[in-house]
């Protein structure tokens, strides 16, 4: 599950489990209610209908002839109005619409039980009730017997049916109508379950992005509100330990520079007069002489420690700024090596010009510290080939040494670090290649460090863009 | 040999430099308040002021702006690196040019000679560029008859640029002919100092006939 989609996960599936569940019980309850509506309306008509049929045959019965004839088969039939047959015997009444209808099981049923009997059935594609009985003769003593006249009668059940089919077909609207009232439940369970889900996601992608005063709402006491609370503890204590390290960090940068800033008086006293030593160094005795001499070497170096370290305090401190200019690559090498008598020790490889917009100041610094790191701690043969690529200019410093060692590689750009640690004086003041790098990232490039393929050696590729905007 | 005023206010730091400057030939005399090397400015009229720009009391910029008012001599500032609204600031103020601090006395010495050097004539006469009279033996400019006050800075741009008119000078070049930079020189100096060379002799500095920009490239002569 990948960020961005498991909230929707989780959402969709709250929301079907809680339509579905909505729903089911909304149509079991519908169907169970119009089941027994249907099966209670059906046992009311059915008595209904055969209380009305006693009622009338009763009503013509005390009058009737017995044994009956024809006649009073028929004056029986039509009191009990239409769709009705009556036997007696062998005889029967006329009209008999419903006569087909009876099957011989309710005749049946009817003798030998001597009690009225319904059935329902269908005809004519109509429901019917079939309603069987025998008449019965009350003797003058209240005794009751049958008296071979049976009574049956079709009755049209199409009104109940249709009633019945209308509780159903309601049923199921009101289940269908529950379907979005469902959906609009479960939006808004699910948000209510969501929404602190959703607000912890947020601080927690706010917080990864750097805003540390990022927080959450805890809301009311369940688990949720629980992890808000303890989410935004935790961002509470990482929101102080990075200001204390910030604070200790631009303690220490400050530090650095105004070290450095301080160191510079001094020095300056220091480069004027050790030249004052130096220029009379012909009338001093030797070891005086060499005294001087060991004064200025360790001043200039120095003063180019302390450079360097307030140069690294401006990239900390993100005041390092770019003064572009155009310029030609190709010829502000040969500049930097030439200014630093290293034109007949380094080979330079060039195309002709090579037009750039670059800091020239900040491009020398990085040529300048390849260059003499790999006089420094390489071997002859060193090149220098400057070429044009697309928007990138590449410097590439390549050296004839043994090349850097694997466990180097990842060091070779950390401020004072020294590839071997019984050189630890080495005249460069191991800031350079750091510096390098920092002045390529100004511009927008990289310096990339490794070991030539095929051959002996370091190599070192500056990229620059073509274009630098001021920075 | 030049009469140089060196204003700086740590007293070894001027010390330092004092000694240096005179085994370099130089004649040296300090201050260490802006309003104290006002003064002495003022009294011993030397031929080049090396100003710190970081003062207490008055700074170097207003002690720059206030030689300035009234005066031509060339002017180096004392800067510290990297601070680049040093730099602006003091070249702004009308100084020739800076060097960084901690200085080698040697580098210093190679750019006040420099500067120097742009008081020495060139052979060529009165170079006459429209309403614009260029002496170039006895340094003298004129503007519709009126004399034009160039520093030997600004002086010595417009020799180089009026040299050729129509010639296309990039700011490198420049740097090298005027400033006798190397490489590295920072070409805000050219620009700067195009910009109050205008101010001395165009009608319309903003549509400059004199010294016109090339887009890309540098600066040129007219032609007029």
């Amino acid at each position: 599950m990948s960020g961005p989609l498991w909230p929707r996960g989780l959402r969709s599936r709250l929301l079907v489990a809680f339509v579905v569940v909505t729903v089911l019980g909304a149509v079991v309850a519908a169907w169970s209610g119009a089941g027994t509506a249907g099966a209670a309306l059906v046992a009311s008509s059915e008595q209904r209908l055969t209380e009305a049929l006693t009622g009338q045959i009763g009503a013509v019965t005390p009058g009737l002839a017995y044994p009956p004839d024809q006649g009073a088969l028929e004056r029986l039939r039509s009191a009990a109005g239409a769709n009705t047959l009556v036997t007696y015997g062998s005889l029967r009444s006329a009209d008999g619409v419903a006569a087909d209808l009876v099957p011989d099981s309710l005749r049946t049923a009817v003798r030998t039980g001597n009690r009225m009997v319904t059935q329902r059935t269908t005809g004519g594609g109509e429901p019917w009730l079939l309603i069987g009985t025998p008449v019965m003769i009350t003797a003058p003593d209240g005794a009751r017997t049958p008296s071979g006249i049976e009574v049956y009668a079709a009755r049209d059940l199409a009104g109940v049916e249709r009633e019945i089919a209308g509780m159903a077909r309601s049923a199921v609207v009101t289940a269908a109508l529950t379907l979005p009232l469902a959906v609009l439940l479960a939006l808004l369970a699910a948000g209510s379950v969501l929404r602190p889900v959703r607000d912890l996601r947020d601080t927690a992608r706010r917080l990864a992005a750097g805003d540390l005063g990022a927080r959450s709402n805890p809301r009311g006491a369940d688990e949720l509100a629980d992890l808000t609370a303890t989410v935004n503890e935790m961002a509470g204590s990482l929101q102080e330990s990075m200001a204390a390290l910030r604070r200790m960090q631009a303690d220490a940068r400050r530090f650095a520079a105004d070290v450095s800033h301080e160191l510079r008086t001094p020095l300056s006293t220091l480069t004027a007069v050790v030249e004052v030593l130096s220029m009379s160094a012909d009338g001093m005795e030797p070891d005086a002489r060499e005294s001087a001499q060991l004064a200025i070497t360790e001043t200039r170096r120095l003063v180019t420690l302390v450079e360097e370290l307030m140069e690294v305090s401006r990239f900390d401190a993100g005041t390092a700024r770019l003064r572009v200019e155009d310029l030609d690559v190709a010829g502000a090498v040969r500049d930097c090596l030439r200014a630093r008598g290293w034109s007949h020790r380094v080979e330079l490889v060039a195309p002709g010009a090579v037009p750039a917009r670059l800091d020239r100041r900040r491009v020398d610094v990085v040529v300048a510290n390849l260059v003499g790191n790999a006089l420094r701690h390489g071997e002859p043969p060193v090149r220098v080939v400057v070429a044009a690529s697309g928007g990138e200019v590449l410097v590439e410093v390549t050296d004839s040494g043994p090349g850097l060692p694997e466990h180097v590689l990842p060091h070779v750009f950390d401020r004072f670090y020294k590839a071997d640690a019984a050189r630890t004086r080495t005249p460069d003041s191991g800031l350079g290649l750091a510096l390098a790098l920092e002045n390529a990232r100004l511009h927008g490039g990289d310096v990339e460090a490794g070991n030539r393929t095929g051959a002996r050696g370091a190599r070192f590729v500056l990229r620059l863009p073509r274009e630098s905007g001021d920075r | 040999m030049a009469a140089i005023l060196l204003i700086e206010d740590d007293p070894l730091v001027r010390r330092g430099l004092e000694l240096a400057l005179s085994r370099h030939g130089h004649d040296l005399r300090t201050a260490d308040t802006g309003e104290d090397g006002l003064r002495e400015f003022r009294s011993s009229t030397p031929d080049l002021v090396v100003l710190d720009l970081m003062l207490p009391g008055i700074d170097g910029f207003e002690v720059c702006r206030r030689i300035r008012t009234g005066s031509e001599v060339p002017v180096i500032m004392l800067t510290a690196r990297g601070d680049d609204f040093d730099v602006v600031g003091g070249l702004a103020a009308g100084a020739d040019d800076y060097v960084v601090k901690p200085v080698q006395p040697t580098v210093l010495d190679a750019r006040i000679r420099a500067v120097l050097r742009r008081t020495a004539g060139v052979p060529g006469g009165v170079r006459v560029h429209r309403d614009l009279h260029v002496d170039t033996t006895a340094l003298t400019v004129t503007l519709r008859g009126e004399p034009v006050a160039l520093t030997p800075t600004e002086m010595r741009l417009l020799l180089t640029l009026s040299a050729a008119p129509g010639r296309v000078f990039t700011r490198r070049q420049l740097l090298q002919a005027v400033w006798e930079h190397d490489y590295l020189g920072d070409s805000r100096l050219v620009d700067n100092c195009v910009q109050r060379l205008r101010a001395k002799i165009e009608t319309s500095p903003a549509a400059p006939e004199f010294v016109q920009t090339v887009r890309g490239f540098g600066y040129r002569f007219g032609p007029v």
